[in-house]
């Protein structure tokens, strides 16, 4: 028995090597004082972290990133937040179809998705690149924000909402007054999970940036292809240290169960 | 006349019929429990009065007013929660208040209706307290206050004191009746404990697969039961299928299996409705065999198959030429396992149910 939880130990381990390894490695040659990115590192400096600041396609990219996440972000709350609760609260013919739609994103390649953006929302419909972003990010939003909802739904009981309504409010009385309150912490949660996606989105980017609108990873793409210096190490650190303080607001709110469970 | 009707009311789940032309009359300020086993439909009854629920066709009067149609927040009701349902997100003052807000009542009479209200369920002083930081029972009376505080016309309550222990349920049935009392209100309780239901209503009315088998007084449900079902729910254990009767002036006699039976006419016991005779195990009295030789009216012989200790008494199962008996009996000296015995049903204990 303990041989085998020694053994268990050691897997343990080597699966946190193997995560966190390259992120560690990352992180130190960041800090490099070089222009040649390389690991271990020579001198210490942090001029990469301070030339993240004078490439100006950093800014620009970063800017749009930002602004299409939290538009994006915006619609898939005004969609995803009632599409959760008819899907939680209604039983309805199709219902089960609506809901592997509503997830599909989630589990379509993104590859696939954004080839599929591509055809449709820039070749067929000719829309601007900001608009394409815009719905694209919207779209792969949408199912996070889904299920992160309906998982605090879900342990909303369904009898307080009757309360409210037998006290004389309406269904969208009781739905602002009622059950927003009370999901407050998903809703939350919900637009940080789908933030970091959408802030974090390659795939799909790919295929919606054209000439001269580019999102923040796309553009780290664009630089990598060029330069070999640890701009981009400096970056990804920065990006690991908000995702990272994302993920905790999350956990404190939900709790990360939510991954581990579908 | 009637404060509320429920006329020839369906309701079906799944194309499944739960109630089927159910028709129920209550009459302004009385107290009625609905009480049956699980799943015979108490539930989607009240919900259906609170308008949860839609029924599939008949009728909803209140107060002669077709409310069939009337949605739940148009119907001024109070519904008590199992569950208590409170408003985690709201201190209990504004659980309370949530009704008058809504009813855009002035602050001032928001201030003193809540606060006279918290005093009739015993909480003042609770105003600002969360409801995860109250007891369950403490609970459950902010869910009465809060339903009480809108005046409603009807207060409905499912199992409120279900989730209580033992002795809240006691202290919290006799609060809920002398608020009840107090103010009035017509009330529709239900539950499926029996003594709790006998214990507050006016009127219960017993509920058997979505039909209302009887519907009277306690007393009256307790002592004379109408139908084979009422009488077994409120333990009634034993029954015997009699195959002829003589109806006398105060007695009816019947027969089974050659052995005779003489039941006194009551409040129950008075046409030829019913050729079931009912006996509670407590009723029937058990009397060694040698006292008399043969059995005479009201007497079966029998043989003791089982007895069971319970405690403040014994209980036996007798074996007769009619069947097996269930007989409660205080007793110093049992009787044995295979003694013989004589089993009596007094006249004025055995009830005719249909
Ligand atoms: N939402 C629903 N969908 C399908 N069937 C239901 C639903 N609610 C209740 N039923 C069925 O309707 C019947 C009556 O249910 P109801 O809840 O009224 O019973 P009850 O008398 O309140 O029982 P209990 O004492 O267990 O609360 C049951 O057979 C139940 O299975
Ligand atoms: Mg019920």
């Amino acid at each position: 028995m303990k041989e085998k939880n020694r053994g268990l130990a050691v897997f343990t381990f080597l699966v946190f090597v193997f995560l966190l390894g390259p992120l560690l490695i990352i992180s130190v040659t960041s800090f490099e004082g070089g222009s040649v990115l390389k690991f271990p590192i020579e001198t210490f400096s942090f001029k990469w972290y301070e030339n993240i600041f004078k490439v100006s396609m950093f800014l620009t990219t970063f800017k749009t990133s930002i602004i299409v996440s939290l538009a994006g972000n915006l619609l898939a709350l005004l969609l995803g937040v009632p599409a959760a609760y008819a899907l939680s609260r209604f039983n309805f013919k199709g219902k089960a179809v609506l809901n592997a739609v509503f997830i599909s994103p989630i589990l379509i390649p993104g590859i696939v998705l954004g080839f599929t953006f591509l055809r449709y929302i820039v070749t067929t419909y000719q829309l601007p690149i900001y608009a394409g972003l815009f719905i694209g990010h919207t779209i792969i939003m949408l199912p996070f924000v889904i299920r992160v909802v309906s998982s605090s739904l879900s342990t909303f009981d369904f009898s307080i909402e009757e309360a409210a309504h037998s006290l004389g409010a309406s269904k969208i009385g009781t739905f602002i007054q009622v059950v927003l309150p009370n999901i407050k912490s998903g809703i939350i949660a919900a637009v940080m999970i789908a933030f970091l996606e959408s802030f974090n989105n390659v795939d799909i980017s790919v295929f919606m940036t054209g000439p001269g609108v580019s999102t923040f990873p796309i553009q780290m793409l664009t630089y990598v292809e060029t330069y070999f210096d640890p701009t981009v190490a400096a970056i990804s650190v920065l990006l690991m240290i908000i995702t990272a303080f994302f993920m905790f607001i999350v956990e404190r709110l939900m709790g990360l169960s939510y991954f581990t469970k579908r | 006349m009637a404060l509320f009707t429920l006329e020839n009311i369906s309701v079906a789940y799944n194309k499944q019929n739960i109630l089927q032309d159910f028709n129920l009359e209550i009459e302004e300020g009385k107290f009625i429990s609905l009480l049956g086993p699980s799943g015979c439909g108490k539930t989607t009854t009240l919900r259906l009065i609170a308008g949860f629920l839609e029924s599939n066709n008949g009728k909803f009067l209140y107060k002669g007013k077709d409310y069939t149609k009337v949605p739940v927040n148009k119907r001024n009701f109070g519904f008590v929660f199992q569950n208590y349902a409170l408003f985690p997100h709201l201190t209990i003052f504004d659980n309370v208040a949530f009704g008058l807000r809504l009813r855009k009542a002035s602050k001032s009479e928001i201030e003193k209706k809540v606060a006279s209200v918290l005093e009739i369920v015993n909480l003042s002083g609770f105003e600002k307290r969360y409801p995860k930081e109250l007891s369950g029972g403490q609970r459950q009376r902010v869910a009465i206050a809060r339903a009480l505080v809108i005046e409603p016309d009807l207060l409905l309550f499912d199992e409120p004191l279900s989730n209580l222990d033992a002795n809240l349920r006691e202290n919290m049935r006799i609060e809920i009746r002398r608020i009840q009392q107090e103010l009035g209100i017509t009330t529709v309780y239900v539950s499926h404990d029996q003594e709790e239901c006998f214990a507050i209503s006016d009127q219960v009315a017993i509920m058997n697969k979505g039909i209302i088998e009887q519907l009277s007084d306690p007393a009256t449900i307790y002592n004379y039961p109408k139908t084979k079902f009422v009488a077994d729910f409120i333990g009634f254990k034993n029954f015997i299928d009699f195959e002829d009767q003589k109806i006398h002036e105060n007695e009816i006699e019947l027969t089974k299996s050659g052995f005779t039976f003489i039941v006194q006419k009551n409040k129950a016991n008075t046409s030829t409705d019913g050729k079931t005779g009912a006996i509670r195990p407590d009723n029937i009295v058990i009397r060694p065999l040698k006292e008399s030789v043969t059995a005479g009216k009201n007497e079966l012989p029998g043989k003791v198959k089982i007895r069971t200790y319970l405690g403040r008494s014994y209980q036996f199962i007798v074996e007769t030429p009619i069947g097996d008996f269930t007989i409660n009996q205080e007793l110093l000296v049992p009787y044995q396992v295979g003694e013989e015995v004589i089993l009596e049903f007094p006249a004025n204990n055995m009830v005719l149910v249909k």
